[in-house]
C-alpha cells in the first residue's frame, strides 16, 4: 500500500516522504468513526421524520423561544466579548503594567475551569443574595434566572476566543500604518478606527464567530444561572436534554438539526467573509 | 553646490496649508496616558469580575462550613469515584486525540493531495457544534433507538449510559485540540528536512522521531494541556450520555451538578474547589509551556 | 537651511544610533542619507519626522526648534519603506486621508485627489485597492498621499527597496523629475550609492551613527574626507553615474 502511494505523482512532484498511506488511513478512520458517523446518525434519525412533523416540532412555541433565547443571548455575549476582547488584546499587546503576565495567563481560565463550576459560581455571585446580585437587586435589576444571567455566563465562556484571535494579529501588525496615519495628521482615536480596526477586523470577526458558536451551544455554565423558566429562560440545548428525558427522540433530533444548521451557516458565513477580506492583504 | 533652477510656485505645491505650525505640543500628550490607564483599568476590572471573582466564590463557599465539612465532601466515596472517571475520560481523550493530531497534522502538512482543505474543515467541526448535540449524536448511534443499538444489545455491549459513552463524548468535544496546535507548526516547518531524510533512506518512523518531533514537542505538549483542560471540564455532552448513575457514570462536573441540585451547596463548592485547583495547575503548566515555546 | 540637525544623539538600549549628528539641508534641495545598513540613517529620518525623539540636540525646521512638536504639525510628508498604504482603502481614499483628517470640504478633497492622481498619471486607478497595484504604482500612490496635505518637506525611507530591480531605474528618474516639478525639499534614505549619486543634490554619508561627510555627489566622489568614505564609495562607478546626469 505504502509503496504504491509513494509513486503517485502530484503537482509538487513525487511523494518521497514515507507514511502517506498510513497517515491518510488513520486520519480518515478516526475522523469517520469518532466524528462523522455519529453526526450522520443525526441526519439518519431526522430523515425518519416527515417534513410536516419536523416543521411542527421546530415551530412550537417552546422550541422557537428556546432558539430565540440561545441566539439572542449568544449574540449579545459575543458582541460584548468582541468589545472587551479587543480592548484586552490591545492592552496586553501595547501597554506594559504590573500584573500583565498574570492577566495574560488568566485569559484561558474559561477553557480550563469546568463549565459546571463556572455555572454554580456565577449563579451564586449574581443571585439576589450573592455579592454582586444583591447590589443590583437594590437597584431592582435581577441578573440570575433572567436572560441577563444567561448572557453573562456566555460572556464567561467566550472570553478567550476574541482575545486570542486578535492578539497575534495585533502583535504582528506593522507600526508603519499607524505612523503613516499619524504623519498625515490623524489623531490616535481616528487612526485606531480608520486604520488599525480594519486590519484587525478579520481576526475580530473570527473570534466573534467562535464566541457566538460557543455561546449557542453552551450548556454547562448556563443551565444553573438560567433558571430554565419555559418560554423565558430555556436555552435550545436544554430543550434537547429535556426532550431526551421524556424519550421524545424525534423532537430532540429536530431541535439538534436546526442547531447544527445554524452552526454550519455561521461558520460558512464567517469563512467566506474572511476569504473576502484576505484579498486585501495581497502579497 | 550645483545651482538648479527650481520653480517653487508650481500649482501642485498649493498654498502651503500644511506648513510648519508654530504650536508647541508635547509629542506624547498626557491625554494618551489617561486613555492608557483607563483602558488598563477597565480591562482589569472586567477580568476581576468575570474570572477572578468566580474563583474566589468557589473557595470561600467551599470552606464556609469549616475544614471538616470540606474534607468530608472531598473524601466522599462518590467524589473519589467521579474523580477517577473524570481522570479516565481525560486520559483517554488526550491519548486518542494526540494520536489523531499527530497523524492528521503530519498528513496535512507534509503531503499535498486533493481535498486537504475539506479535511481540515471536517476536523474542526466539533469546535462549532453544541456539546449537547454531540451527546445526542452518540445516543442516536449507539443507544437503544440508534442504528447500532440492536447489534450492541445482541453482543451485550453498553456504550450509552456507560463509561465508554462518556469517553467517546469527551473525545468528540476535544477532538481538534491537539491537531489545531500541531498543524500550524508542522506546516510552517515545511517538508524539506523530511524529504532530505527520506532521500537518504530513513524510514517513516525514524523521520518522524528524528526530524519532525523535535520541531513540535512544545506545541504537542501545549495541545495536550489544552485538550486535558477541556476534557476534564466537559459537561454538556457527558451530561446527555451519562444517565447520571451515581458512582458509575458520574464525572466530577456531573457530581457537582447533582450536589448543587440537591441543595448541598457547600459540598458542591468543595468538589468544585478540587476542579478549580486542577484548572489553576493546568493554567500554570500552559503558561510554562508557552514561555518555553518562545 | 530648511532642515538642520544640531548635535543629535540617540541610543536604543545602549546602541548608539546617532552620535553627535549635525548637518543641514537647503530649501528646495533633494538630499540623500547614504550609508550601510545599521548606520543610523533611518533613525535620523524618523527623528526629523517626529517618529522618534532624540536624547539630546536640536532639530530645526524652517528655523523653528521642533523637538517637542508632534510629527503631524511639522509640515512633513513621509513615504514609508513598504509604503504603508492602507490596505482596506482605495487609492483615492488613501490620498484623501490626510485631507479628511483636516476636515476639508468634499469638493476640495475631490479636486485635490484628482489633481494628485493626474500628477502621478493614475487618473483611471483611483478606485483600485493597493493589492491590485504593481510595486511602482504603489510607490506613486504613497508619494501622492504624502503630498496631499501640501507638506513643505518630503521624507522618503528607502523608496526603491521594495521595487523590482528592473523598474527601479525608471522609477528613480520619475521620482526625481516629480520632486523637481513639485519643488519640495526632500530627504531620502538609501543604502545604494548608485541611487544616491544619480538622484540627489546633496549626499549625507552616515556610518555607525556618525555623519562622515556632507556634500554634492561630485565632492563626495572626488574628495572623500574620511577613510570610511574613500573605502565605501566605488569611484569609477560614481564617476560614470555623475557624468551621465
Amino acid at each position: 500500500m505504502e509503496q504504491q502511494i509513494i509513486k503517485v505523482k502530484n503537482k509538487k512532484g513525487v511523494k518521497v516522504i514515507p507514511g502517506f498511506g498510513l497517515s491518510l488511513g488513520i486520519t480518515f478512520f478516526m475522523l469517520s468513526a469518532l466524528i462523522l458517523i455519529p453526526l450522520v446518525s443525526i441526519f439518519i434519525s431526522a430523515s425518519q421524520l416527515s417534513f410536516q412533523e419536523f416543521v411542527n416540532v421546530i415551530t412550537s412555541r417552546q422550541i422557537v423561544s428556546g432558539y430565540v433565547v440561545s441566539l439572542s443571548c449568544a449574540f449579545f455575549a459575543a458582541l460584548i466579548n468582541a468589545v472587551f476582547g479587543l480592548m484586552l488584546a490591545w492592552v496586553l499587546v501595547r501597554y506594559n503594567f504590573p500584573g500583565k503576565r498574570l492577566a495574560d495567563g488568566l485569559i484561558e481560565l474559561p477553557f480550563a475551569l469546568p463549565t459546571a463550576v463556572a455555572g454554580i459560581s456565577l449563579t451564586y455571585l449574581y443571585s439576589d443574595k450573592g455579592w454582586i446580585g444583591s447590589l443590583f437587586g437594590k437597584a431592582g435589576i435581577k441578573i440570575a434566572y433572567t436572560r441577563i444571567g444567561i448572557t453573562l455566563a456566555m460572556i464567561f465562556v467566550g472570553i478567550p476566543f476574541v482575545v486570542r484571535a486578535v492578539q497575534p494579529v495585533l502583535e504582528k501588525l506593522d507600526r508603519q500604518y499607524e505612523e503613516a496615519a499619524m504623519m498625515l495628521g490623524a489623531s490616535r482615536t481616528y487612526t485606531f478606527f480608520r486604520v488599525v480596526l480594519p486590519e484587525l477586523f478579520p481576526a475580530l470577526l473570527a473570534g466573534f464567530g467562535l464566541a457566538f458558536a460557543r455561546g449557542i451551544g453552551e450548556y454547562g455554565s448556563v443551565v444553573f444561572i438560567a433558571g430554565n423558566l419555559p418560554y423565558k429562560t430555556q436555552i435550545a440545548p436544554l430543550l434537547i436534554i429535556s426532550k431526551l428525558e421524556q424519550y421524545k427522540y424525534a423532537d430532540a433530533t429536530a431541535i439538534a438539526l436546526v442547531l447544527l444548521l445554524i452552526s454550519f451557516l455561521l461558520m460558512l458565513f464567517i469563512n467566506s467573509l474572511q476569504i473576502y477580506m484576505q484579498k486585501f492583504i495581497g502579497t | 553646490m550645483k545651482e538648479k533652477k527650481r520653480n517653487y510656485d508650481q500649482d501642485v505645491v498649493g498654498d502651503g496649508i500644511n506648513t510648519i505650525q508654530k504650536v508647541l505640543e508635547p509629542v506624547n500628550g498626557t491625554s494618551n496616558n489617561i486613555v492608557k490607564y483607563m483602558l488598563i483599568g477597565v480591562c482589569m476590572l472586567f477580568l476581576f469580575l468575570m474570572l477572578v471573582l468566580p474563583l474566589i466564590v468557589v473557595i470561600v463557599n467551599a470552606l464556609k462550613d469549616g475544614w471538616t465539612v470540606y474534607r468530608k465532601a472531598v473524601q466522599n466515596e462518590y467524589t473519589i469515584k467521579a474523580l477517577q472517571l473524570t481522570l479516565l475520560a481525560t486520559v483517554s481523550a488526550v491519548g486518542i486525540n494526540t494520536i489523531f493530531g499527530l497523524f492528521a497534522s503530519f498528513l496535512l502538512s507534509k503531503f499535498y493531495f486533493k481535498g486537504r482543505q475539506l479535511l481540515a474543515t471536517l476536523i474542526d467541526i466539533p469546535f462549532s457544534i453544541s456539546p449537547v448535540v454531540a451527546g445526542l449524536a452518540f445516543i442516536l448511534t449507539f443507544g437503544n433507538i440508534g442504528w447500532m443499538g440492536d447489534f450492541l444489545k445482541n453482543h451485550s455491549i453498553k456504550i450509552v449510559f456507560a463509561v465508554p459513552g462518556i469517553i467517546l463524548a469527551t473525545i468528540f468535544v476535544t477532538f481538534p485540540f491537539v491537531f489545531r496546535e500541531l498543524f500550524p507548526v508542522m506546516n510552517a516547518q515545511g517538508k524539506d528536512e523530511e524529504e532530505a531524510a527520506a532521500l537518504m533512506g530513513a524510514n517513516g518512523f525514524t523521520i518522524f522521531r528524528r526530524i519532525t518531533f523535535p520541531h513540535i514537542k512544545w506545541a504537542l505538549l501545549y495541545g495536550i494541556i489544552l485538550c486535558a483542560a477541556r476534557a476534564m471540564g466537559e459537561f454538556g455532552a457527558v451530561s446527555v450520555i451519562s444517565g447520571h448513575l451515581r458512582g458509575k457514570t458520574n464525572t466530577l462536573p456531573l457530581h457537582v451538578e447533582i450536589l448543587y441540585n440537591e441543595f448541598n451547596t457547600t459540598e458542591a463548592f468543595a468538589v468544585s474547589s478540587v476542579l478549580v485547583i486542577l484548572a489553576v495547575l493546568i493554567l500554570i503548566a500552559k503558561n510554562f509551556v508557552e514561555w518555553k515555546k518562545r | 537651511m530648511y532642515v538642520e540637525m544640531k548635535g543629535i544623539n540617540k541610543t536604543f538600549d545602549g546602541f548608539h544610533a546617532s552620535n553627535n549628528v549635525s548637518f543641514g539641508v537647503e530649501k528646495g534641495c533633494l538630499a540623500a542619507l547614504l550609508g550601510p545598513s545599521g548606520s543610523g540613517k533611518t533613525t535620523i529620518l524618523r527623528m526629523i519626522a517626529g517618529l522618534d525623539k532624540p536624547d539630546s540636540g536640536d532639530i530645526m525646521i524652517n528655523n523653528i526648534k521642533v523637538n517637542d512638536m508632534p510629527g503631524s504639525k511639522r509640515g512633513i510628508g513621509f513615504v514609508f519603506q513598504n509604503y504603508a498604504l492602507f490596505r482596506y482603502m482605495t487609492v483615492a481614499a488613501n490620498i484623501a486621508f490626510g485631507l479628511e483628517v483636516q476636515k476639508k470640504s468634499k469638493t476640495e478633497i475631490k479636486n485635490r485627489v484628482d489633481e494628485l492622481l493626474q500628477l502621478i498619471s493614475m487618473e483611471e486607478l483611483g478606485s483600485r485597492y493597493p493589492h491590485q497595484l504593481s510595486g511602482g504604482q504603489r510607490q506613486r500612490v504613497a508619494f501622492a498621499r504624502a503630498l496631499a496635505p501640501n507638506p513643505q518637506l518630503l521624507l522618503l525611507d528607502e523608496p526603491f527597496a521594495a521595487i523590482d530591480a528592473k523598474v527601479r531605474r525608471e522609477l528613480r528618474v520619475w521620482l526625481k523629475g516629480m520632486i523637481e516639478k513639485v519643488g519640495i525639499t526632500s530627504i531620502f534614505v538609501t543604502h545604494d550609492q548608485e541611487e544616491a549619486m544619480e538622484v540627489a543634490d546633496t549626499v549625507i554619508i552616515t556610518n555607525q551613527g556618525n555623519v562622515e561627510q556632507v556634500g554634492t555627489p561630485e565632492e563626495i566622489c572626488m574628495h572623500p574626507q574620511t577613510d570610511f568614505v574613500a573605502d565605501f564609495i566605488d569611484i569609477t562607478r560614481c564617476e560614470t553615474i555623475i557624468a551621465a546626469r
